[in-house]
């Protein structure tokens, strides 16, 4: 099977100003990520707020220059290919659809402006295009000639969706996409994604901090805590046995709809996870419920875990 | 006996167009942790602002009745409401900085709550302040003290947010969608709070949430709402045995279920979107994207009786069969 994503050794650190007397200090927000994403799947990634998985995204997309490391898309080397062929290739769905649309232009011409960016398409040529991504997402023709606030939050997602794929790309790199919707309406554009997947063979980064939707979307995911993928593994291996105790803590704070069963208690203080101040060993031991004096000294490396995952854990 | 909170009949208006919420009845027994459930827009917020009489301006409310420990709320005026609220009923909101005041220390919002309405000195609230920040799970809570709100992570501010809510020692908890901006991890920790509280304190709670996972799992009873009516109440257990109303199994259909998710299978999904509903609607909201939606549900609703605690607003007889397994 063919890799549509590959990413070696990826980071990327952010130098903020703590103050005008404070010394300045240094984010790593995706600290040493290395893995690869086979063309027609979908990898999930989860995580905690801030743990880098946007930066990641943005680092894919090639919205941002990583500090080192590489990335491959479709074999190729990302930065270099110029924007509009980065554009063919892969896309973003972003979560909030209202900050990503233009407010000030009609949706259709909002979903036909990776087109005319291209500068090689023919005004009929557009006009079919667009006029088939908007069917194929569910949006009339009449919702084309509206503006973004005339539309719904699951309307405007669609919305962001057929730009994404408009320019027929490889790859959807979608953060958090359903993250501001209802459920009822999440239900709907996951399905719609899934469809999509399925009949234009597209293959998904999908991130999200929702994991009972990336449990029903992704064929592998990964965890990741303070700028690493902590775990990773097929979808099912990683639901039916997590190694790491950071994913069984997630895990277990999923509520699932059954009544009856109260609120677990998941055994994290409230230590919270600074990027600008990763603890020195295993970066998850202050909240580590099972902590050895090990893990404080020694940053576990990622061992193999079956059947296709690996685990950076002492004790896993 | 009747309820703690008691309402009949809740009518908000905004300027005249459109109706917030209408005719919605929603009761919370002492002691009970009450979930208020519905999608974004349904009206659950403006019911809650309406309970605590702070709806925005341009915002009038009125009810057959709102009475909250045999007190009529609509009767009380603005003195007497500002001496009820933050003392024996409080608010919690999704985001802690809308009601934390950036330019105060945590010790000093805190303390002036308690001395407010119980006066007292200001050591003592202090002291007070330091007691209950231990115990809603805060590490070095007199470090804290001496904190600006921007100081803190936002699992923190919410549990100061609730350890202030808890200053004086309130019967009732508002607490709208208080873990909703937060990771599943805080959140976990934040509702398992809550129902430590619940059952120490012996505190009501009407928890306003869209999650569903969170009404199963710490609602004692569930009203849902949908454009801005009541239109299914019942216990937990009850709702997600036998879900009656059209719309309570559309939105249950919807959740994927970890560990139980069919992968290539949809979800399902209620098509269309809450709508808005003007001055002069007849008939049942959910119409335009019910699946059994025929001509009589223009007409008046009747409420439905499904168990001795459980009603639903639909023209349809209640149905037991056995839930699909998801
Ligand atoms: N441009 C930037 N300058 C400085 N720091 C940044 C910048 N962008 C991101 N960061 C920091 O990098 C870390 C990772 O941020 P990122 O947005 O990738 O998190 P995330 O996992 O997407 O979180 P969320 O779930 O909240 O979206 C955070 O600590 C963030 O504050
Ligand atoms: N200050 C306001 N002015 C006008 N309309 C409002 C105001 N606040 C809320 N609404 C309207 O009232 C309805 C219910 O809102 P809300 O209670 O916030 O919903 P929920 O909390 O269920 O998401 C919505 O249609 C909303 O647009
Ligand atoms: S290495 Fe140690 S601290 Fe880190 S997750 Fe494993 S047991 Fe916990
Ligand atoms: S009254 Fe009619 S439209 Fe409303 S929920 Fe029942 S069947 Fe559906
Ligand atoms: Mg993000
Ligand atoms: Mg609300």
């Amino acid at each position: 099977m063919s890799v549509a994503i590959e990413v070696q050794n990826l980071r990327c650190e952010f130098r903020v100003n703590a103050g005008w007397f404070a010394a300045e200090k240094r984010v790593i927000a995706v600290d040493d990520v290395t893995f690869s994403v086979p063309a027609g799947s979908v990898l999930g990634i989860v995580g905690e707020s801030g743990c880098g998985k946007s930066t990641l995204a943005r680092l894919i997309l090639g919205l941002l220059k990583p500090t080192a490391g590489t990335v491959l898309v479709d074999g190729k080397r990302l930065f270099d290919l110029d924007r509009k062929a980065r554009a063919r290739l892969i896309q973003p769905v972003f979560q909030d659809p209202f900050a990503s649309l233009n407010p000030r232009h009609r949706i259709k011409d909002i979903v036909a402006l990776p087109l005319t960016a291209q500068g090689t398409f023919s005004r009929a040529e557009i006009e079919r295009r667009v006029a088939q991504i908007l069917e194929r997402v569910g949006l009339s023709a009449a919702m084309g000639e509206r503006m973004p606030s005339q539309l719904s939050g699951g309307q405007r997602q669609r919305a962001a969706i057929a730009r994404a794929l408009v320019l027929e790309p490889r790859i959807v790199i979608c953060d958090e996409p359903t993250s501001a919707l209802d459920v009822s309406v999440q239900a709907q554009i996951l399905n719609l994604l899934a469809d999509l997947r399925r009949d234009l063979g597209l293959t998904y980064l999908f991130i999200s901090h929702n994991l009972a939707v990336v449990e029903h979307v992704a064929s592998e995911v990964a965890v990741m805590y303070l700028g690493r993928f902590v775990e990773r593994n097929e979808t099912d291996a990683l639901f039916r046995a997590p190694g790491h105790p950071y994913t069984q803590a997630l895990l277990q704070s999923v509520l699932t709809p059954e009544p009856g069963r109260g609120v677990p208690d998941i055994g994290l203080g409230d230590a919270m996870p600074d990027p600008a101040n990763i603890p020195p060993g295993c970066r998850f031991n202050p909240r580590c419920g099972i902590a050895v004096e090990r893990c404080r000294r020694v940053a576990p490396t990622p061992m193999v875990r079956a059947p296709q995952g690996m685990v950076e854990c002492h004790l896993a | 006996m009747s309820a703690l909170l008691d309402i009949e009949d809740l009518e908000v208006m905004f300027g005249g167009r459109s109706a917030a919420v209408r005719g919605a009845s929603l009761q919370v027994e002492k002691g009970e942790t009450h979930c208020l459930v519905g999608e974004s827009g349904c009206g659950k917020s403006v019911t809650a602002l309406s309970i605590m009489n702070l709806l925005a301006r341009g915002g009038r409310r009125a009810a057959k009745r709102m009475s909250f420990a045999g007190t009529d709320l609509l009767s009380l005026s603005d003195r007497e409401m500002a001496r009820l609220r933050g003392n024996r009923i409080s608010m919690i909101f999704q985001e802690p900085m809308t009601s934390l005041n950036p330019a105060f220390t945590i010790g000093s919002q805190m303390a002036e709550v308690l001395t407010r309405h119980k006066g007292g000195s200001r050591t003592a609230a202090l002291e007070r302040a330091v007691e209950l920040m231990g115990r809603v799970g805060i590490t070095a809570p007199e470090m804290r003290l001496g904190q600006f709100p921007h100081q803190l992570s936002g699992g923190l501010r919410q549990r100061v947010m609730i350890a202030m809510a808890l200053m004086c020692d309130p019967e009732l908890l508002v607490a709208d969608e208080p873990t909703t901006a937060l990771d599943v991890t805080v959140q976990a920790q934040i509702l398992r709070l809550l129902a430590t509280l619940k059952r120490e304190l012996g505190l009501a709670i009407l928890l306003i949430t869209h999650d569903l996972g969170i009404v199963a799992r710490v609602a004692d009873r569930v009203s849902v709402m949908y454009a801005g009516e009541v239109v299914e109440r019942a216990p937990t257990a009850e709702l997600f045995r036998s879900p009656q109303h059209p719309y309570t199994r559309g939105l249950l259909s919807c959740v994927p279920v970890p560990g139980r998710v069919q992968r290539d299978r949809p979800l399902g999904s209620i098509p269309g979107v809450v709508p808005a509903i003007g001055p002069g609607f007849a008939g049942c909201a959910f119409r335009s994207r019910c699946s059994h939606a025929d001509a009589s549900c223009e007409r008046e609703i009747p409420r439905r009786q499904a168990g001795s605690a459980h009603d639903y607003l639909c023209r349809l007889a209640p149905e037991f069969s056995e839930p699909q397994p998801a």
